[in-house]
């Protein structure tokens, strides 16, 4: 394994961060502190960070409704995320996005997208501005099994294939689309089975072990960066809270979730790991996660700090005007 | 007899009373089961996402369909069912979601009848929800009852209460042409009474809900409670509204919307979409055509602005149509 033991600390700096976060959200949501729909992906951080630990400033992430996982993963500023979630001005999008619309175009990261499958041909076109612009940056979609069934996807896929495009389509198999299991609207077992009928490559990872997730973007990145094409990747995960903040989870059996929590989490994975191998000390994950939890503590207080974008603010940033910066 | 219920149990209501008079009626959407035939100990249907379709999987099951995330698909196959025999309800979660399953409404659905010279029937449902005021920001809050209403061969008919969404889906299930019907979700949560049984409300035809004679105020979906209020607040300076509740977007009940003119030659009209290309415009311009003559000052509209929803709850509140600026509109004729 070619990571040195500060990028393993940042990799768990970055799980912790999106644990914490979401915990917070979840607690804020619940409290009645914050509103709008909320997706939270705690339990599948290993998938965006093991992913995103592969990426540099070139590149560029689209994402979805369960977006503040990428977003963190792809360097996104908290404090200016949660400032978002409250829909203060000082959010990364002045507060006019909310959660399912959470970027910093800046970052390389996209966006959040509210429309299922929707993220995935943005991320097809940016890998084709890549590819034209000879940027040598990859474009990664990270989208949920539910979204493998939009025509989206499949249009997507077959051109990103045939013009060999610098793209990483990251499937985050979690079982389920809302309530609905997937096995009950997918008749295939692996969704990575679906690249075979573009002629792509496919592989699937471990989506509870930021290690595998991590060899496996590797190995699909030297595919894409080498110009043989897009890969797609499937990681099998499972999301440890409900569809959205507020989710009853009737549909589901609280043994099949406990067994998750409990015996596969992505975070207890990468702790293991780490210091069975004498990588870093144990003392150096409880500093991380005491300085996430000052962060995310500072982040809160400046939000509810912050004030509302002014009411002016509705009808500004429908058109560019010409001349005018993004 | 009646009793109180939501809109959303009143819609449940209307989908077990016609999946039990007739056995070409399916239920076709995204988790309107969710789960509901998974066995195991202690788990239990969703009904969709917000709940409306809760029990019909189980009185139902072979007529309930889960389906993946795929509107082309969902909404395409239930224009081909349609067109062969069945009577399919679909549920598209969000109407924002229309941009994903445009085609088989828009090119399919609207136009095969007539395309086949009047030898194709198309008795499809799409069921769904409109409009802001949840901070589910721009792709979620979205009011396009105006796209689907300005195509020809498609209806479009969006209930303000319990008692008339039972009425008009039940109604909207039975008519042989394509209809989008829209639960506000300003008024999805709201409870009023609704009657027992089996009973329709015509498309077609909008609804007088209060009796004044000074100013019309014509609203439709989440727009009607806020005419009420302004209407009831406009009775203590001594201005009395009729308020014209429209149900119905298309077919547009041209008559009941000149009747009201012609009674107090003044409307203010509330729509909660944007003002382009719009149902409030389209009224205004009724209005200018054809009640010219009646009309003592200007036709105003009460509408959003031309944006996006914007997701900071502050900013939302102001896009929305209020019951002061109901009443601002009103003052402004003079
Ligand atoms: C086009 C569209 N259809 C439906 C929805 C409603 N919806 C939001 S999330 C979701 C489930 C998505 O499942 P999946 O892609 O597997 O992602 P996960 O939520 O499991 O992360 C659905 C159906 C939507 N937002 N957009």
């Amino acid at each position: 394994m070619d990571l040195t033991r500060e990028q393993l600390l940042e990799a768990y700096r970055k799980m912790r961060m999106i644990r914490a976060f979401e915990e917070k959200l979840g607690d804020l949501v619940t409290a009645g502190k914050m509103g709008g729909f909320m997706h939270l992906y705690a339990g599948e951080e290993a998938v965006a960070v093991g992913v995103c630990t592969h990426l540099g400033q070139v590149d560029t992430v689209a994402s979805t409704h369960r977006g503040h996982g990428h977003c963190i993963a792809k360097g996104v500023d908290v404090s200016a995320m949660m400032a978002e979630l409250f829909g203060r001005a000082t959010g990364c999008s002045k507060g006019k996005g909310g959660s399912m619309h959470i970027a910093d175009v800046d970052k390389g990261m996209l966006g959040a997208n509210g429309i299922v499958g929707a993220g995935i041909p943005l991320a097809t076109g940016a890998a084709l501005t890549a590819k034209l612009k000879k940027t040598g940056g990859v474009s990664v979609a990270f989208f949920g099994d539910g979204a493998s069934n939009q025509g989206a996807f499949h249009e997507s896929l077959n051109m990103a294939a045939n013009w060999k495009l610098p793209a990483l389509y990251v499937v985050e198999n979690n079982g389920f689309g809302e309530f609905t299991p997937t096995e009950f609207v997918v008749p295939v077992k692996d969704i990575a089975v679906r690249a075979t009928s573009y002629a792509m490559k496919s592989l699937i990872a471990d989506g509870m072990d930021f290690f595998d997730v991590y060899e496996k973007t590797g190995e699909a990145l030297e595919h894409c960066r080498s110009g043989q094409g897009p890969v797609l990747l499937e990681c099998k995960t499972y999301r440890f809270a409900g569809h959205f903040v507020g989710d009853p989870l009737v549909y589901r059996s609280k043994e099949e979730a406990e067994d998750w929590i409990q015996n596969r989490d992505p975070l207890d994975n990468f702790e293991e790991h780490v210091l069975e191998a004498s990588l870093v000390d144990v003392d150096d994950l409880r500093r991380i996660d005491l300085e996430v939890q000052e962060e995310l503590t500072a982040a809160v207080e400046a939000a509810e700090a912050a004030p509302f974008p002014g009411l002016e603010e509705i009808t500004t940033d429908v058109y560019c005007t010409a001349g005018e910066g993004a | 007899m009646s009793r109180k219920l939501s809109l959303g149990l009143a819609v449940n209501e209307a989908l077990h009373i016609a999946m039990e008079t007739d056995p070409d009626v399916i239920l076709m959407g995204e988790d309107v089961a969710g789960g509901g035939l998974r066995e195991g100990d202690g788990i239990d249907e969703m009904g969709g996402v917000l709940g409306t379709t809760r029990g019909l999987v189980k009185s139902f099951p072979d007529r309930v369909l889960d389906t993946p995330i795929s509107e082309m698909g969902i909404v395409g196959t239930a224009v081909g069912a349609a067109m062969t025999g069945m009577r399919p309800v679909v549920e598209l979660m969000f109407i924002d979601f229309l941009g994903t399953c445009l085609d088989p409404l828009l090119n399919q659905a609207a136009k095969l009848r007539y395309m086949l010279g009047g030898k194709a029937r198309i008795p499809l449902t799409v069921r769904t929800v409109t409009g802001a005021g949840m901070q589910a920001a721009a792709q979620h809050s979205q009011s396009l009852y105006w796209m689907t209403a300005g195509i020809p061969g498609l209806k479009t008919v969006i209930p303000s209460n319990p008692a008339d969404a039972k009425g008009l889906l039940l109604a909207a299930i039975r008519d042989d042409n394509p209809v989008i019907f829209c639960e506000a979700k300003l008024v999805l949560g709201a409870t009023g009474e609704v009657p027992e049984g089996d009973y329709e409300v015509p498309i077609g035809k909008a609804n007088l809900v209060r009796e004044g004679s000074d100013v019309s105020l014509i609203g439709f979906g989440g727009t009607v409670p806020i005419c009420l209020k302004a209407a009831k607040q406009l009775a203590d300076e001594g201005i009395d509204a009729d308020v014209l509740d429209l149900r119905s977007l298309s077919p547009l009940d041209e008559e009941a919307i000149l009747t009201t003119l012609a009674k107090t030659g003044r409307v203010v009209i509330v729509d909660e979409s944007t003002p382009r290309s719009s149902v409030a415009s389209d009224v205004a311009a009724l209005c200018v055509d054809q009640g010219f003559d009646s009309l003592q000052t200007p036709v105003r509209r009460v509408t959003a602005p031309h944006s996006p929803v914007p997701f900071s709850r502050p900013l939302e509140q102001a896009y929305l149509p209020t019951a002061a600026r109901v009443i601002e509109a009103v003052r402004s004729q003079g």
